[in-house]
């Protein structure tokens, strides 16, 4: 059986990941928490924290908050600042290869290379997503009615992927062969990179909130619905023409995070009820991680062997799955 | 204990055009001590006193939904900073959205209605409109959006008042009127006015809708009155101002009252205010969905209260544009007269139309020939 160790937080969990061995929470206040092995507290934000992922090719923790910075820690004992731009709300940040990052502030979105300057990419809408691509040095960003993709390190003009309507968040495939949005409607978009062939995911009774690419990028698990959505990516269509694999179906509540294990095809499922469970994507068989909870998991992430699932939910409630037990 | 069940964070949005004494106003919320805590979003920083750390500056985006409808618009710049804003609790205790002269209201206004995440945490409370007493005549000649901003309020402050005639002053309060007539206005010089009449409105609750505004059900027979208050004239500028009279359900057998263009200004909205007696829910949900889905983009506001044949409860129905949403509120008291009134605020109403509709809903109406 499955072990949890619970962690309660005075504020909303923006994203769980896991720093080496660690785990550690980063909350929408700024601060970012590592409760295991004697309770630590660092700040990454004045203000408040907006946006916060894990940069898996440089095995760190980006963020961006309400003081208009972008900072960065890999081993939660120290943080670096990557960049200031002000009195402005960084609202989207992401890593991409070789050290280089990509954030965005209103209409510009912002590249920096591992050693080299800032350069801001101004666009003419809201930049509300940056992704790069997994190899080589490819920045995509989204906007309205499309999303744009850059070579950043170049003054070549952006290529534009048309599609009407607010592109809130967008990632690439982990061959890169894929480029997908989550919009403002409840439905994801995506383009074959090659091409611009374009692929419509619609059909979500909510607004997608959170995806997870499964191992060798074979699905694209997530939430919005009430059960989790996987687009299959395998061929060289992508999802079109494919029904999508519904797993972990509920009839009481809404997938609201999702994480795919980072070996296994199996999914960990996180509901609106607080509720996780692990499925596998051969059999659906399901096992239950966590009964549930008060608040809607917001973040669930798996550390590199794939026995310890972090998971953080809305209200701060947050904790560690030990699924060996 | 569950926490998701937080009571929403009331939303005022603040519109008017520049000079016209928004951002006195935005300043004395800021100031004045009322022990409450606002978040605050602008289009410029401005001269809004910086010292305020929830101050968030953001560019207005007006995105369409990829529905094929037009009038489905929201401020995606709103949706991402209410979303950022709120998902610390204990924060604030209410939020300000400033929009510039030119800006649309509807998007913001459907923020709060079409975006499920910013739905499910705040509750638009009111649309207060500054009008600059002086300039309007001249606003309203040269843009849309001054007489849409009127429009779609539920609270006018006519400010600036001291720079006007008493002469002048009735005639732009006239104007604002004959542009929406269920608009609460204030006049105020300096943006001076009690905070309280301003802020906590309910103004879009269902369950209030209407409810303080008892005189809604008369609005029609006032609808051509020409009282204008005088200079000196204290008493508030509700917009039905009963002087002592009794005017209660005259029915002088007209079931609607198109309130005129203004001859002098260049008002293009119109109100119309249906009235009947009570109505077949069978009949009057198909209509009201079909008409808002065909001329959702004329229907700036819709308001009504219902009464169902049958019914014991007051049904209220509100709506912007094509989203429209309805609610029992409360059960009709004895002493009132269970009548139905549906008040639409817009462009290109077609006022014959309307009525012919609306009587068409009536319970027990004869078959049309």
């Amino acid at each position: 059986m499955p072990s949890i160790a619970a962690y309660e937080f005075a504020d909303f969990v923006e994203t769980a990941c896991f720093l080496g061995h660690r785990p550690a929470f980063a909350l929408a206040d700024g601060s970012l928490r590592l409760p295991a092995g004697g309770d630590k507290t660092l700040t990454l934000h004045e203000g408040g924290l907006l946006a916060a992922v894990y940069d898996e090719f440089g095995r760190r923790l980006l963020s961006g908050g309400e003081d208009g910075r972008v900072v960065a820690t890999s081993d939660g004992e120290s943080v670096v600042e990557l960049a200031s731009i002000g009195r402005k709300w960084v609202g989207a940040v992401a890593g991409g290869p070789n050290g280089a990052i990509a954030f965005a502030s209103g209409r510009s979105a912002w590249f920096k290379p591992a050693k080299g300057d800032l350069k801001e990419l101004k666009h003419d809408r809201t930049v509300e997503g940056v992704a790069f691509a997994p190899k080589g040095t490819r920045l995509a960003t989204a906007r309205y009615d499309g999303a744009s993709l850059f070579f950043p390190a170049t003054d070549a003009a952006p290529v534009s992927l048309d599609w009407k309507g607010a592109h809130l968040g967008l990632s690439f495939s982990p061959d890169g062969r894929f480029l997908v949005t989550v919009m403002q409607e409840n439905a994801l978009h995506g383009w074959r990179v090659d091409d611009g062939k374009h692929m419509r995911m619609t059909g979500y009774p909510a607004k997608v909130k959170d995806w997870s690419w499964s191992a060798k990028g074979k699905f694209l698990a997530t939430s919005g619905a009430p059960a989790a959505i996987l687009w299959p990516f395998s061929g060289k269509d992508g999802p079109m023409g494919k029904a999508p694999l519904e797993l972990g179906t509920r009839g009481d509540s809404m997938v609201t995070a999702v994480a795919c294990h980072p070996a296994e095809d199996m999914l960990a499922i996180g509901y609106q009820d607080g509720m996780i469970l692990a499925v596998r994507f051969a059999d659906s068989k399901e096992a239950l991680l966590r009964r549930g909870g008060c608040s809607p998991l917001r973040t669930m992430a798996w550390d590199a062997k794939g026995g310890l699932l972090a998971f953080g939910a809305e209200n701060g409630e947050a904790g560690v799955v030990d699924i060996a037990g | 204990m569950s926490e998701t069940a937080a009571a929403p964070i009331p939303v005022t949005v603040l519109t008017g055009y520049l000079g016209s004494g928004k951002t006195t106003l935005l300043n004395r919320i800021l100031s004045e001590d009322h022990g409450k805590k606002y978040a605050v979003i602008v289009n410029e920083f401005g001269e809004i006193g910086i010292d305020n750390d929830l101050i968030v500056e953001s560019d207005e985006e007006i995105y369409e939904m990829n529905n094929g409808c037009v009038c489905c618009t929201v401020r995606g710049d709103l949706v991402r900073v209410v979303e950022g804003l709120t998902r610390r609790k204990g924060r604030f205790d209410a939020i300000l959205v400033e929009t510039t002269g030119l800006a649309d209201p509807v998007p913001v206004a459907q923020t709060f209605f079409m975006d499920e995440d910013v739905r499910a945490k705040t509750q638009l409370d009111a649309v207060v409109a500054l009008v600059d007493a002086k300039h309007l005549p001249m606003r309203l000649k040269d843009s849309r959006e001054a007489e849409d901003q009127i429009a779609f309020a539920d609270v006018v402050l006519l400010n600036k008042t001291d720079l006007v005639s008493a002469e002048d002053l009735a005639q732009v309060e006239a104007t604002v009127r004959a542009i929406n007539p269920h608009a609460v206005i204030h006049r105020t010089e300096r943006a001076g006015i009690d905070l309280a009449k301003v802020l906590g409105q309910s103004a879009f609750d269902l369950k209030r809708v209407l409810d303080d505004d008892p005189a809604f059900l008369e609005e029609a027979e006032h609808a051509h009155d020409d009282h204008v208050c005088g200079p000196d004239c204290d008493h508030d500028h509700h917009h039905h101002d009963h002087h002592g009279h009794d005017h209660h359900h005259h029915d002088h057998g007209h079931s609607h009252d198109h309130h005129a263009v203004s001859p002098i200004h260049d008002v293009t909205v119109t109100s119309i205010s249906l009235r009947g007696g009570p109505l077949d829910p069978k009949k009057f949900f198909p209509w009201i969905q079909a008409l808002t889905q065909e001329q959702g983009p004329n229907i700036l506001r819709l308001k009504g209260i219902i009464a169902f044949d049958g019914d014991p409860d007051r049904y209220v129905v509100q709506g912007v544009h094509m989203i429209i949403e309805g609610d029992h509120q409360r059960p009709w008291r004895d002493d009132e007269a269970k009548l139905s009134r549906l008040v639409f605020i817009g462009r290109k109403l077609d006022a014959e139309e309307l009525e012919a509709g609306f009587a068409a809903c009536a319970a027990k109406a004869k078959a049309p020939a």
